[in-house]
């Protein structure tokens, strides 16, 4: 047998979560298998039934455990795509189909039903209907698993099964899949499509994990089981390193782990700067599980609960009872510090089964967040429900999101007013004062802070979204990631303006975007005078001790001359300058700052 | 037992897609005799969701139902009921 010599290669994609980590491929399959054409006879057609029957059960068996994992794990709202997987797996026209076609084709249970499932795929993905095609990738991920059973293979997603630190490579994560990647086994996510802000960057940061994204063809050009360094820094994937560089990068990964020690004491550090102007610091939430590492960090709150995660996977919609309890409990975890819970943020690129969305040509600007709940106001009355009654047993705070401008904040207002109304009559508690905000990320909104400003409570800027649409740069496509520039004088100008009109009327200002968790841009945010930062709860150290080595002074002169600045990559050469200057411990590993 | 037949127009706006299309199937399993959609020509098994997504029924479609079994008549009337009812 001829060994097979891998030699190294680098890939280079977007850094979109920080780390090294050093691990064995695990290619996420999202391509058909390849499933042989065979014939039998007469006599084995009774067998290929009963082994086709038996796989189905042992599919059913496996996603019912998967199913029951998860819900101890993450909840019961993340398994319910499973649900949908059950009733694809007990489809009576599918099952008997198949067992017709293996009595009149004479062919083998795998090869008759992988057939059958790429004709109903076929004639989905045709189907212009965004539930249907959801439901295509259900079809198709049920499918993979039946054919696994029936080919004897290993099964799918299945971590706990491996040995050793994996990496996940995939085409994309889905919002689904991810519900499933809370392992230790994974040690980072390389993919093909994707930037900073997407999905799988959040969940990465969530897992303390780094990953590169929008390596167009990794999935082609890694295989299972290679060896492979993510350095989430850089944004560099090697994959088969030799042994040199592996020596290189472990040495690398002691010092970050040393760092990541010397971090741990800032959980006790008082949050605030050098010369004493307190620093709010809180956490992105999004769910159940990611209450331990707010704890473990110190976040000093959540300051963005995002409830999308809530209507996705799943057929209905879910209930008040439901969303009050989940809020309550998380309201009364947090105590005594506040949750702000962004209302249903849905339509751009997050879609659910439950309510349907017409087609459009560009969804991030069509019916998406508060527009489609004022569209569809008794789903939103029901979630705005089930906040007032949590606001009864904890510190509890609401936002708007994709407010464009006052209009839109009288409308969702009246809606919360007639809501408490209701409340009140059949004598519900809930807080009458809970503080309700306005997300600042929309343009527009921004230009009309000032107005705004008169009729919420807070402000809370979404960068992600303020970049995107200022700089008309779609943030999922990384072809356009060199135009995605959070430093951009724009953008810069609008949050200046933001936090002025907020500050003008007494009102406070948070960020929980991307920004915030970029040291040298929070020092930025920390001069334009921003009270809060929100970042996932990982992050927090790190900006904790940047923001406690500078002075709020040095960090006001920064932002005053920063604004000053032409282009994105002026701001960021600049801030790095001075602050080497200012700072000069803080970059002390590898230009990361400490 | 004879086959009963029923012609309705859907009325829902979402038509027989996502969450009505689950629903029609969990309430048609509730029954035991069987019911095929017939759409323009097309036939279904109404138990299947997949046959169900399949016929893409939207609203103002013409379906005919088709029942066969001992609670055939029952069945009719609650998937005619959930059919017509307009949100």
């Amino acid at each position: 047998m001829v060994k097979k010599i891998k030699t190294e290669f680098v890939l280079k994609g977007i850094p979109a979560a920080p780390g090294i980590a050093i691990g064995s491929a695990f290619l996420m399959d999202q391509q058909d298998f390849i499933v042989p054409e065979r014939a039998i006879t007469e006599g084995e057609v009774l067998v290929e039934i009963a082994r086709f029957e038996e796989a189905v059960s042992d599919t059913r068996r496996e996603i019912q455990g998967i199913k029951e994992k998860i819900t101890a794990q993450v909840g019961a709202i993340d398994a319910q795509i499973f649900d949908a997987h059950l009733l694809v797996l007990e489809d009576c026209m599918l099952i008997d189909e198949v067992k017709k076609r293996i009595k009149s084709d004479k062919c083998s249970a795998e090869s008759v039903f992988s057939k059958i499932l790429k004709h109903y795929v076929g004639v989905f993905k045709k189907i212009e209907d965004a539930y249907i095609k959801e439901r295509s990738a259900d079809v198709e991920d049920v499918g993979r698993r039946v054919l696994k059973h029936l080919m004897g293979e290993t099964r799918i997603h299945d971590f706990e099964q491996l040995s050793g630190e994996i990496v996940i490579v995939a085409h994309d994560i889905s919002p689904s899949d991810a519900v499933t990647m809370y392992n230790k086994r994974i040690r980072g996510f390389v993919t093909d499509i994707g930037g900073r802000t997407a999905h799988t960057a959040i969940i990465a940061k969530s897992l303390g994990v780094p990953a590169v994204l929008g390596l167009k063809d990794a999935t082609l050009r890694i295989s299972n089981q290679d060896n492979i360094i993510i350095d989430g820094r850089k944004g560099v994937v090697i994959i088969n390193p030799t042994e040199a560089t592996l020596a290189l990068y472990i040495s690398e990964q002691a010092k970050i782990a040393l760092y990541e020690g010397s971090l741990a004491n800032t959980q006790d550090m008082p949050s605030e700067t050098k010369d004493g102007r307190r620093i709010v610091l809180t956490a992105n939430f999004e769910m159940d599980g990611e209450m331990p590492a707010v704890k473990k960090y110190r976040a000093e709150g959540i300051g963005l609960y995002r409830t999308e995660f809530f209507y996705m996977n799943r057929l209905d919609l879910p209930t008040e009872e439901e969303q009050y309890r989940a809020y309550r409990k998380i309201a009364e975890g947090i105590a005594p510090h506040s949750v702000v819970i962004r209302t249903l943020d849905l339509g751009g690129d997050k879609f659910i089964s439950s309510i349907q969305l017409p087609r459009e040509m560009v969804p991030f600007l069509g019916s998406r967040a508060i527009r489609l709940c004022l569209e569809e106001p008794e789903i939103f009355r029901t979630q705005l429900r089930a906040i007032l009654r949590a606001s009864a047993h904890g510190n509890v705070a609401m936002m708007y999101p994709m407010i464009a401008g006052p209009g839109e904040l009288r409308a969702a207002n009246s809606i919360l007013l007639g809501v408490k109304q209701r409340l009140r009559e059949k004598g519900i508690p809930f807080n009458e004062n809970m503080p309700v905000g306005v997300m600042i990320e929309v343009p527009s909104a921004a230009m009309t802070a000032d107005l705004l400003a008169k009729e919420c409570n807070f402000f809370s800027i979404g960068t992600n979204d303020l970049i995107q649409y200022t700089l008309a740069v779609d943030r999922a496509n990384e072809k356009m990631a060199q135009f995605y520039e959070p430093g951009h004088p724009a953008v810069l100008r609008l949050i200046r303006r933001t936090i002025s009109a907020a500050h003008d009327a007494n009102i406070k200002v948070s960020v929980c975007g991307e920004m915030a968790s970029d040291p040298t841009l929070a020092v930025i945010l920390l001069g334009l005078g921003l009270d809060s930062f929100s970042m996932s709860p990982s992050s927090i150290p790190v900006i904790k001790r940047a923001l406690s080595r500078i002075r709020f002074s040095d960090a006001q002169e920064l932002a005053r001359q920063a604004l000053r600045l032409s282009t994105g990559a002026e701001v960021e050469e600049f801030m790095v300058t001075e602050l080497t200057r200012l700072v000069p411990e803080l970059y002390n590993y590898n230009g990361e700052i400490q | 037992m004879p086959k009963i037949e029923k012609t309705i127009i859907v009325k829902s706006k979402q038509g027989l897609h996502a969450r009505p299309a689950a629903m029609f199937v969990q309430l048609a399993n509730k029954y035991t005799s069987d019911v095929t959609i017939r759409k323009s020509g097309e036939e279904v098994n109404g138990k299947s969701i997949m046959g169900i997504l399949m016929i893409g029924a939207d609203c103002g479609s013409e379906l005919t139902m088709i029942a066969d079994g001992d609670d055939a008549e029952k069945m009719l009337a609650e998937l005619e009921a959930y059919l017509g009812k307009e949100d």
